[in-house]
């Protein structure tokens, strides 16, 4: 067997590096973001947004910008024969769940280095709930990447695959987008971010992330299968 | 080289009996039957959907035979599919290449798959490269080379790890004259190489089959 540090590093520097020359998954969910939060700014008639409704705004942004990566995951490894090559190759087959995941994992991180700060220049009248919220973004980001490669990787075998991603999705990771609204929420008040139950959040968080991962290193083999 | 740690394989090279698969209530491969000696050349022949392609998809463990029993390289099918990851060169009907990204790319990016080390990876890229004439198309996108062009590096991917077993589907798609030449180098019978190989042109491959499967629509194998 391939040692699988070999092969996750082929698979994840395979994927950045096409879409670092094609760019066909990160402009659209930045562009998307973006023009969400344009949207919000006009629709809610609000310069400034705190609390619950400005981590409503910013995780519904963010989600569904996500969604977009999630849909286009598997797609070269579906029209250009992936899944054969790493059936084919004395490779664990899991690899393939760590790196794509990762690979997820990169896209939101790198949307969210753009997204977050259009977001504080668009709504917020502080900086200072960012620094705590990257702890909050980095574990929803985790849980979205578990997620997100699972579904991905069982909707892309279908033609319905734009409607069958955020169908199935959605519901599952309503946890996730519970938990991470409630750890923003304080961060994002008016007059400098609290603390309030913040640790029960992101614990909630972490053990979503655990749960997820899990499934998804559990059953991935058998999505592979024929 | 990953060859190197090859199960070691007694008997013949393939074995089946009886081999069959089904799409839900369809049958797409059924009775077939024929054992391959290490070195020899299997090709099978058969009019469109008698299950060639499926055959070859099965020998490689790309699908589960639903009855009958296959022995490929000694290792059960599919219980021990595991075994035979990296033992097989697979050249089917899709080149196998990430359009985006360079002949070289790809082959680096399967060489790693297959546990080949760098340096190792490099001198047999460049072998390969400068055997199918692509040495000075290596850094070109796929998506920027004629289908002659893929498959000419399908076919260096197909053995870039130097398989036990070649599975080769109409490995003459989109190959001129010259290109079918320099492939034959590389997949061709001879230097102990063991194939099975699909065709529609039975007079092009008659001289080096030294066995020949013919598959008929609704009907059982026969092996000559």
């Amino acid at each position: 067997m391939t040692p699988s540090r070999t092969a996750f590093a082929a698979i994840l520097a395979k994927d950045l590096r096409a879409e670092l020359r094609t760019l066909q998954s990160l402009p659209a969910m930045a562009l998307f973001a973006i023009t969400t939060f344009v949207i919000f700014r006009f629709a809610l008639d609000r310069t400034t947004l705190s609390g619950n409704l400005a981590a409503g705004v910013l995780w519904s942004t963010l989600l569904f910008a996500a969604v977009l990566g999630i849909n286009r995951l598997f797609v070269a490894e579906r029209e250009e024969g992936g899944f054969d090559a790493i059936r084919l190759a004395p490779v664990d087959r899991t690899v393939l769940f760590a790196a794509k995941a990762t690979a997820l994992f990169v896209f939101l991180a790198v949307l969210e280095l753009i997204a977050v700060p259009v977001f504080a220049l668009f709504f917020l009248d502080s900086g200072a709930g960012l620094p705590p919220l990257v702890a909050v973004l980095v574990l929803a980001d985790l849980g979205l990447a578990a997620t997100g490669t699972l579904i991905s990787s069982m909707a892309v075998n279908s033609r319905a695959r734009d409607l069958l991603v955020p169908l199935v999705l959605l519901p599952l990771v309503v946890p996730l987008m519970i938990a991470a609204t409630g750890a923003t929420s304080p961060l994002l008040e008016l007059g400098g971010p609290g603390y309030e139950r913040f640790g029960t959040w992101l614990a909630v968080l972490g053990l979503y992330d655990l749960i997820f991962l899990l499934v998804g290193y559990a059953v991935f083999d058998f999505l592979l299968e024929d | 080289m990953p060859g190197a740690d090859h199960h070691q394989n007694t008997g013949p090279a393939l074995s089946l009996e009886g081999l069959s698969r089904d799409y839900g209530e369809r049958r797409a491969l059924g009775g077939v039957s024929v054992e391959l000696d290490a070195g020899e050349s299997l090709v099978v022949l058969g009019p469109n959907g008698a299950g060639k392609t499926t055959l070859l998809r099965v020998l490689a463990t790309l699908l589960r035979p639903s009855g009958g029993r296959a022995l490929v390289l000694g290792c059960e099918l599919p219980d021990e599919a595991w075994k035979l990851r990296g033992q097989i060169g697979y050249l089917g009907h899709e080149p196998l290449l990430y359009r985006d990204l360079s002949g070289r790319e790809n082959l680096r990016f399967h060489a790693r798959l297959h546990g080949i080390e760098r340096n190792e990876a490099e001198e047999r890229i460049a072998e390969l490269l400068e055997a199918v004439a692509m040495e000075r198309r290596g850094e070109d996108r796929v998506v920027e080379l004629s289908a002659g062009m893929r498959q000419r590096l399908a076919i260096c991917r197909c053995v870039l790890h130097r398989p036990a077993l070649l599975l080769l589907d109409e490995p003459d798609s989109n190959l001129d004259a010259e290109g079918r030449e320099l492939a034959r180098r590389l997949i061709g019978p001879g230097e102990g190489r063991t194939r099975v190989l699909v065709t529609h042109d039975p007079e092009r491959y008659a001289a080096d089959a030294d066995r020949v499967l013919r598959l008929a629509v609704d009907e059982r194998a026969v092996a000559a």
